[in-house]
C-alpha cells in the first residue's frame, strides 16, 4: 500500500468556548486540548454540543466567546476555506455530479495541482481507503460505506492540518461500521493528522481514540484514555454514560461505600456521607447458585463468550451481572443465587 | 371470471373517461389537421401553416415565449434563492410560495385586468406618471394591448411559475456541499461555479423550457388583453374557431393546434429529460 | 464580536429582504391598482360601493345577472370537478399500485398528458365531443366539469402520487387484508386516512384551477366566473375588476391554507 507523505500533526486548543442558540446553551465554556497527531473522540448524548464544537473549530460556526488556537495561533479571523481542516460529515457530503475520483481531486484542484498530479494522488487516496477500483463511479452508484470512504479520502487528500469527523459512521450498518472504524484509525496513525472524532457511540469512541472526551450540556465532563474513562469515571454521569452500570443503594462512610454488605472504594469525592447510589459495573457482580439465598435469576441474555444475567433482589431491585457463558448452565431463570460484589472502585451519587 | 380480468375492471372508469375527454379530442385535432372540408385526407391545412400570417403568429408566439421564459427564469431563480435562505417553515416562504402558486396558474383574465388598471390608458401608474412626473408612457403609441404588453404581463406570471418549479431543485442543494467546498479551501464564487452551478444547471434549463411551454400555451391573458388582431397562435386559433366568415378555416385551426402540440411536446420532452438528471442529483 | 459566519448570514438576510421586498412591490402594484380602480369614485373620491355590492348577493344578482350566472356555474363546477377528480383518480392510482403495477407508467403518462396539450388545443378537439354531451345531457355550463377534470389531472395526480410514495400502500393493504378487510375497507379505512393531506392538496389545486379557468368555457360558449368577468369587463369594468381581485385573493387564501396541510421535508440547518 502506498503511504502518503506524513504531515506532522499540529496542536489544537479550545479555550473556554461558548455558544448559545436562542435559549439553548450549546457550548458552555468548553476546554479541549489535542496534542499533535492525536485522535480525540468527543462522546456525549444527543444535543450535548459535540457537533457545535466541531463546527466552531472548522469555522462553520461562530463562537460567542473563547479562543481557538491551531498550532498556537488564534484562528478567530480565519474563514473556513483558509483553515486547512479536512472534514467528513455524517452523510451526503459528496458532490453528486462528480465521480469518486473527481470528488477527491476537488480540493487538489483548488490547490492548483496539475491534472496529472491530481489524478495520481486521488487514485492513491482511494487506494488507501480501499476503493481504488471504484474511482470512476458517481456517488449514487456507491453504497453508504463506500461513500464515506470517498469522503474520507477527499478530506485526507489535501493533507489538512486537522481532520474533523462528525459521526462519519452513524449512517452505516454495524459490520461496515466496524470495518471502516478500524480503517480510519489505521490511516490516521499512518498519516499522523491531529483528529477530532465526534460520536455518540461509546464503543466506537473507546475503540478508536487515543483519548476520549465525555461531554454533557456543552461542557467536558472528563477526558482521558479509554481505559481511564471506563475504569475511573470521574462523575456519575460518565459512569452511567460509558458502559453499563447497576444503580445500587449503599451507605457512604469514611472508608468507602457499603453496598449489599460489601465495602467498596469510592472514585469521586464530592458526595456527602450517608445513603447514596453506587454505580456498579456488571463485571463487578458475581453470582453463586445457592438454594438458601434469597435472590432469584429472572432473565438471561447470551452474548457469545459472555452472558448477562439479571437477578432480582428480595427488595425487587434488579441487578445485572456479567458472567462467562460457560456458567449459564448453572443459572437458569428461577435459580436462587447469592450476589457478591468484587472490590472494584465505584462512583457514587446522591440518591435520586 | 379470472382474477386478472377483475383487476382490470377496476381501472375501466378511468380509461373510459380519459379516452373520451382526452384521447379522442387529441385524435380529433391530429386527424382533423389532415382532413379537408369534404372529409377527405389532404395536406392543404398543414401547407396552409406556411402562409405568411400563420408563420408570423408562430414566430411571435415563440419570441414571446422565449423572452418571457428567460426573464422569468432569471428573476424567478433569484427570488427562489432568496426564499431558500429563509427557514423552510417561515412565514415569508409560505406567503411567497402561495402567492406564486396563485399568480402562476390562476392569472388569466385577472392579470389582464390588473395591468389595464395599472398601466392602461387610465391606469393608476399611467396617471401617476403623467400627472406627477409629466411622463407619458404611451407617447410612442399604446403598446399594452400588443406584443410588448404581452411580454410584460406574461413575465408577471412566468416569474412565480419559475419559483414553484425551481424551488425543489434549490431545496435539494445540501448545505453540506457548501461546507465541504469551503473546508476543502473553496471560496463562495468557486462553490457557485463548480458545485451549485453545475448541479442546478439542468434544473434551471429544464424550468426555463417549462416556462416556454407555459407561455406558448397561454390563452386567457392574451384573449382578455388583445381584442384587435391575432398576433399569436392561440389567438389565431380563436379566430379560426369563431369566425363564420371564413368557412373551411376550421381545419386550419386544427393544423395550428397540432403545430402547437408539436412545439410543446418537444419542449416538454426535453424538460422531462433534464428533470430526470436533476432528480438523480438533487433528491 | 460578530463572527465571520454570522456576518455572512446577515448579508444573506439583507439580500433576501431586498429581493423579496422589491419583487413584492412589483407584484403587488398591479393588484393594488385593481383595488384602487374599484374604489375610484366620481371626481377622485374613494368609494367602497362596488365592494359593498359584492357581498350583497340579492342586489348583485339583480344588477349583474351575467355575473351571477357565472358565479353559480363556477360554484357547481368547483364541486363537481373536485368530486370527479378524486373519485376517478384516487381509487385508480391506488388500485394500479396494488394490483396492476405494469399499468403505472401508462396511467402516469395519461395523467400528465394534459400538460403537453394546451387548453386552447384541447378545446379544438373537445368541440365535437361536447356536441355529444349536449345531445345526451344538454348544454348546461356545468357539464364543463368533465373537461376541467382533464385539466386537473396532472396536478391532482402528482399530489396523490407523492402522497402514496410516502407510505407503503402495498404493505398497508396486505396487512389490512390479512386482518380480514375487504377492498372497500382497505381503501376507505386504511389508504385514505394515510394520504389525507395529499387528497386535500389535490382538491385545493383543482379548486384553484377551476376558479381560474377561462379558455375552454369561453371558446365552448359556456358561462363561468372568468367568462362573466371578461364579458363585464367591457361594459362595467369596476365590478368585474373587483370580482376578479376577490377570486384571486380567495385562491391565495386556499393555497396558503394548503401550505399548512402538506407536511414538508425538513431541510437541515443553514443555507445552500
Ligand atoms: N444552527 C442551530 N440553530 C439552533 N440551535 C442549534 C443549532 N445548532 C445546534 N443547535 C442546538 O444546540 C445544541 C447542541 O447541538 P449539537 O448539534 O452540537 O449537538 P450534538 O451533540 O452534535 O448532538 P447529536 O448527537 O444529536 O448530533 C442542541 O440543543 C441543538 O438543538
Ligand atoms: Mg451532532
Amino acid at each position: 500500500m502506498t503511504t502518503t507523505a506524513v504531515s506532522t500533526g499540529v496542536a489544537v486548543r479550545l479555550e473556554e468556548v461558548s455558544r448559545r442558540f436562542g435559549t439553548v446553551q450549546a457550548l458552555d465554556g468548553l476546554d479541549l486540548d489535542l496534542a499533535p497527531g492525536e485522535l480525540v473522540a468527543l462522546l456525549g448524548p444527543s444535543g450535548c454540543g459535540k457537533t457545535t464544537a466541531l463546527r466552531i473549530l472548522a469555522g462553520l460556526e461562530d463562537a460567542d466567546s473563547g479562543r481557538i488556537l491551531v498550532g498556537g495561533k488564534d484562528v478567530a479571523g480565519v474563514p473556513v476555506n483558509r483553515r486547512d481542516m479536512g472534514m467528513v460529515f455524517q452523510a451526503y457530503s459528496l458532490f453528486p455530479h462528480l465521480t469518486a475520483a473527481e470528488n477527491v481531486e476537488f480540493g487538489l484542484r483548488l490547490r492548483r495541482q496539475s491534472a496529472a498530479a491530481r489524478r495520481r494522488r486521488a487514485l492513491e487516496m482511494l487506494e488507501l481507503v480501499g476503493i481504488g477500483t471504484h474511482a470512476a463511479r458517481f456517488p449514487q452508484q456507491l453504497s453508504g460505506g463506500q461513500q464515506q470512504r470517498v469522503a474520507l479520502a477527499r478530506a485526507l487528500a489535501i493533507q489538512p492540518q486537522v481532520l474533523l469527523l462528525d459521526e462519519p459512521l452513524s449512517a452505516l450498518d454495524a459490520k461496515v461500521r466496524l470495518q471502516l472504524r478500524d480503517e480510519i484509525r489505521r490511516i490516521q496513525l499512518e498519516v499522523g493528522t491531529t483528529t477530532l472524532f465526534v460520536t455518540h457511540d461509546q464503543e466506537e469512541a473507546l475503540a478508536l481514540a487515543d483519548r476520549v472526551g465525555v461531554m454533557q450540556a456543552g461542557r467536558l465532563e472528563q477526558i482521558g484514555s479509554p481505559e481511564d474513562i471506563y475504569r475511573n469515571p470521574a462523575t456519575p454521569f460518565v459512569a452511567s454514560f460509558v458502559g453499563l452500570s447497576n444503580r445500587l443503594a449503599g451507605v457512604l462512610g469514611a472508608d468507602g461505600v457499603s453496598v449489599l454488605g460489601t465495602p467498596l472504594p469510592v472514585l469521586n469525592a464530592s458526595v456527602a456521607p450517608g445513603p447514596v447510589e453506587a454505580l456498579v459495573r456488571p463485571e463487578s457482580v458475581d453470582l453463586t447458585a445457592d438454594p438458601l439465598a434469597d435472590a432469584r435469576v429472572v432473565a438471561v441474555s447470551f452474548l457469545g463468550p459472555l452472558a448477562r444475567v439479571t437477578v432480582s433482589l428480595p427488595d425487587e431491585t434488579l441487578v445485572v451481572a456479567q458472567v462467562s457463558s460457560a456458567r449459564l448452565a448453572d443459572l437458569p431463570p428461577g435459580t436462587a443465587v447469592r450476589v457478591t460484589l468484587l472490590p472494584i472502585p465505584v462512583v457514587v451519587s446522591s440518591p435520586r | 371470471m379470472s382474477r386478472r380480468l377483475r383487476d382490470l375492471l377496476g381501472v375501466v372508469p378511468f380509461f373510459v373517461f380519459v379516452g373520451v375527454f382526452l384521447v379522442i379530442p387529441t385524435l380529433v385535432v391530429a386527424i382533423g389537421a389532415f382532413l379537408g372540408d369534404d372529409g377527405r385526407a389532404t395536406l392543404d391545412n398543414v401547407t396552409a401553416l406556411a402562409d405568411g400570417y400563420i408563420v408570423q403568429a408562430f414566430v411571435r408566439s415563440i419570441v414571446l415565449s422565449a423572452v418571457t421564459a428567460i426573464l422569468g427564469a432569471v428573476i424567478g431563480a433569484l427570488l427562489g434563492y432568496a426564499l431558500v435562505t429563509a427557514e423552510p417553515d417561515s412565514t415569508v416562504r409560505r406567503v411567497v410560495t402561495s402567492a406564486c402558486g396563485v399568480l402562476a396558474q390562476f392569472g388569466g383574465v385577472t392579470l389582464a385586468f390588473a395591468f389595464m388598471a395599472t398601466i392602461g390608458l387610465s391606469g393608476f401608474v399611467t396617471l401617476f406618471l403623467r400627472d406627477s412626473l409629466g411622463v407619458d408612457i404611451f407617447a410612442g403609441g399604446v403598446w399594452l394591448y400588443d406584443l410588448p404588453g404581452l411580454v410584460l404581463v406574461y413575465t408577471y406570471f412566468q416569474i412565480p411559475l419559475m419559483v414553484i418549479v425551481f424551488l425543489p431543485a434549490l431545496d435539494g442543494i445540501r448545505p453540506q456541499w457548501r461546507e465541504a467546498t469551503e473546508s476543502l479551501g473553496g471560496s463562495t464564487w468557486y462553490y457557485w461555479r463548480r458545485v451549485a452551478g453545475p448541479l442546478l444547471a439542468p434544473a434551471f434549463i429544464g424550468s426555463t423550457l417549462l416556462l416556454f411551454a407555459n407561455a406558448f400555451s397561454a390563452y386567457a391573458t392574451a384573449a382578455a388583453l388583445v381584442s384587435q388582431g391575432s398576433p399569436i397562435v392561440p389567438l389565431q386559433i380563436r379566430s379560426a374557431l369563431t369566425s363564420e366568415v371564413l368557412l373551411g378555416r376550421e381545419n386550419v385551426g386544427k393544423a395550428m393546434a397540432l403545430g402547437m402540440v408539436v412545439v410543446v411536446a418537444v419542449v416538454m420532452a426535453l424538460y422531462a429529460l433534464l428533470q430526470r438528471r436533476t432528480s438523480r442529483w438533487l433528491d | 464580536m460578530a463572527g465571520l459566519v454570522r456576518r455572512r448570514a446577515r448579508r444573506q438576510a439583507v439580500l433576501r429582504w431586498v429581493v423579496v421586498g422589491v419583487l413584492s412591490f412589483v407584484f403587488l402594484l398591479p393588484l393594488f391598482a385593481l383595488l384602487e380602480f374599484t374604489t375610484r369614485g366620481p371626481g377622485d373620491t374613494l368609494t367602497w360601493d362596488t365592494w359593498r355590492l359584492l357581498v350583497d348577493w340579492p342586489a348583485l344578482e339583480e344588477t349583474y345577472p351575467v355575473l351571477w350566472t357565472g358565479m353559480k356555474a363556477s360554484f357547481w363546477l368547483v364541486l363537481l370537478s373536485v368530486a370527479l377528480t378524486l373519485v376517478l383518480l384516487v381509487p385508480t392510482v391506488v388500485w394500479v399500485r396494488l394490483r396492476l403495477p405494469r399499468l403505472r407508467r401508462l396511467v402516469e403518462f395519461l395523467c400528465l398528458l394534459p400538460l403537453t396539450i394546451p387548453a386552447i388545443v384541447l378545446v379544438v378537439g373537445l368541440a365535437p365531443v361536447y356536441a355529444w354531451v349536449v345531445y345526451f345531457v344538454g348544454g348546461s355550463s356545468v357539464t364543463l366539469f368533465l373537461a376541467y377534470t382533464i385539466l386537473a389531472l396532472p396536478f391532482a395526480y402528482r399530489a396523490i402520487d407523492t402522497g402514496l410514495s410516502a407510505i407503503d400502500v402495498r404493505t398497508l393493504a396486505e396487512a389490512a387484508r390479512s386482518l380480514g378487510a375487504g377492498w372497500l375497507t382497505v381503501m376507505w379505512r386504511v389508504v385514505l386516512p394515510n394520504i389525507r393531506s395529499a387528497v386535500l392538496s389535490a382538491a385545493f389545486l383543482t379548486v384553484a384551477l377551476v376558479l381560474g379557468e377561462f379558455t375552454i368555457a369561453s371558446l365552448l360558449n359556456r358561462d363561468n366566473l372568468q367568462v362573466a368577468i371578461n364579458q363585464l369587463g367591457k361594459s362595467s369594468a369596476t365590478i368585474s375588476f373587483a370580482v376578479s381581485l376577490a377570486a384571486l385573493v380567495l385562491a391565495f387564501v386556499l393555497l396558503y391554507l394548503l401550505s399548512f396541510v402538506g407536511r414538508r421535508r425538513r431541510r437541515e440547518r443553514s443555507v445552500p
